[in-house]
């Protein structure tokens, strides 16, 4: 009866050797059969056949922050807008006046937004 | 295994028949490479319809084991150039066909693709993709339908499978010597340059009498 634990090492062989094996066999056929063709065009940046531009690593300024949460508040007017819209017609003047202090509060906060300089582009 | 004189086909049936089956090198690379083509995911218009339709299931690439459209260059073993080859496309074309590995081939999918088609007379429509790289198989058709696409396809495999890896005859791919990279063209004032690549393009002699 071998060591319980024997398995064990017969399962880590196996693990190592099955992948380890065809990763082998190509770099043994490319050894024998196939010369290696780099090439300047072949081990440049992928980008969709056209010739890559500038760094890979860019950075987007913190000052995006502001166009995601203006982005999101009118979002959500949107939603809120069509059904104002379908039910339009059919609406108490209360309701309409409701939803027009709606708009005004979020124009508002547009206003200020583009006064304080947060919709020009950030270099 | 370069030595190894070709068994006899009539030794070889009749092994065959005992159970017993024997093969080479060679026979097992070429039938692992043909039955795993891998496409380059690239259509350039209405032939690209037809090549999803090739793709999909009526006509079901699959069963040549084509299926597995690639979208990176670096993993496809053949491009179908599917469609008409603007002239502001061609660099693209030939960047892509340069940065995919060796061995590789090019199916010149459709009229256009050979030889620009009805748009050959337009002055931005280049005339053959055969300019800039090597193409092995051209299906005629306008667009061709995707039984001619798979008649290609078989007739890829049949080229693939006659390849030799040793010897005198041995496939280009395998030659130090052979190009894997092609020039790109540049935008000219007028037209792309080189308008063809001479290495590459041989158009038949008109012989006018």
């Amino acid at each position: 009866m071998p060591d319980p634990y024997f398995f064990l090492v017969i399962f880590g062989a196996v693990a190592f050797v099955f992948p380890v094996m065809p990763l082998a066999l190509a770099w043994l056929w490319r050894r024998f059969f196939q010369p290696p063709k780099p090439g300047a065009g072949k081990n440049a940046t992928y980008e969709c056949g056209v010739e890559s531009l500038g760094e890979a690593q860019i950075q987007f300024h913190s000052h995006y922050y502001l166009y995601a949460i203006i982005f999101l508040i009118f979002d959500v007017e949107a939603i809120f807008l069509v059904p104002f819209a379908v039910a339009f017609t059919g609406l108490p003047f209360g309701a309409f006046i409701a939803i027009l202090v709606f708009l005004l509060l979020l124009l508002e906060g547009l206003v200020w937004a583009w006064g304080k300089g947060c919709l020009s582009w950030v270099k | 295994m370069a030595s190894a004189p070709p068994i006899d086909e009539g030794l070889r049936s009749e092994l065959q028949k005992q159970g017993i089956w024997v093969t080479s090198m060679q026979e097992l690379y070429n039938w692992g490479r043909r039955n795993s083509i891998w496409p380059l995911q690239f259509g350039l218009a209405c032939c690209a319809i037809e090549m999803i339709a090739t793709a999909a299931s009526r006509y079901d690439l699959a069963r040549f084991g084509g299926e597995v459209f690639r979208p990176s260059p670096r993993q496809a073993d053949l491009m179908i150039v599917a469609g008409t080859v603007t002239k502001k496309m061609a660099p693209q074309i030939v960047r892509l066909y340069n940065q995919m590995p060796d061995p590789k081939y090019v199916i010149s999918m459709g009229a256009c693709a050979i030889s620009g088609g009805p748009f050959k007379q337009g002055y931005n429509v280049l005339k053959g993709i055969d300019r800039y790289i090597p193409v092995d198989v051209y299906i005629p058709g306008c667009p061709p339908r995707p039984e001619a696409l798979l008649h290609a396809f078989m007739e890829l495999q049949r080229k693939i499978d006659g390849q030799k890896l040793t010897g005198t005859g041995k496939a280009a791919f395998l030659d130090k010597t052979v190009p894997s990279e092609f020039p790109v063209p540049a935008f000219g004032a007028h037209d792309l340059e080189p308008p063809a690549n001479a290495d590459v393009f041989h158009p038949p002699k008109i012989e006018r009498h």
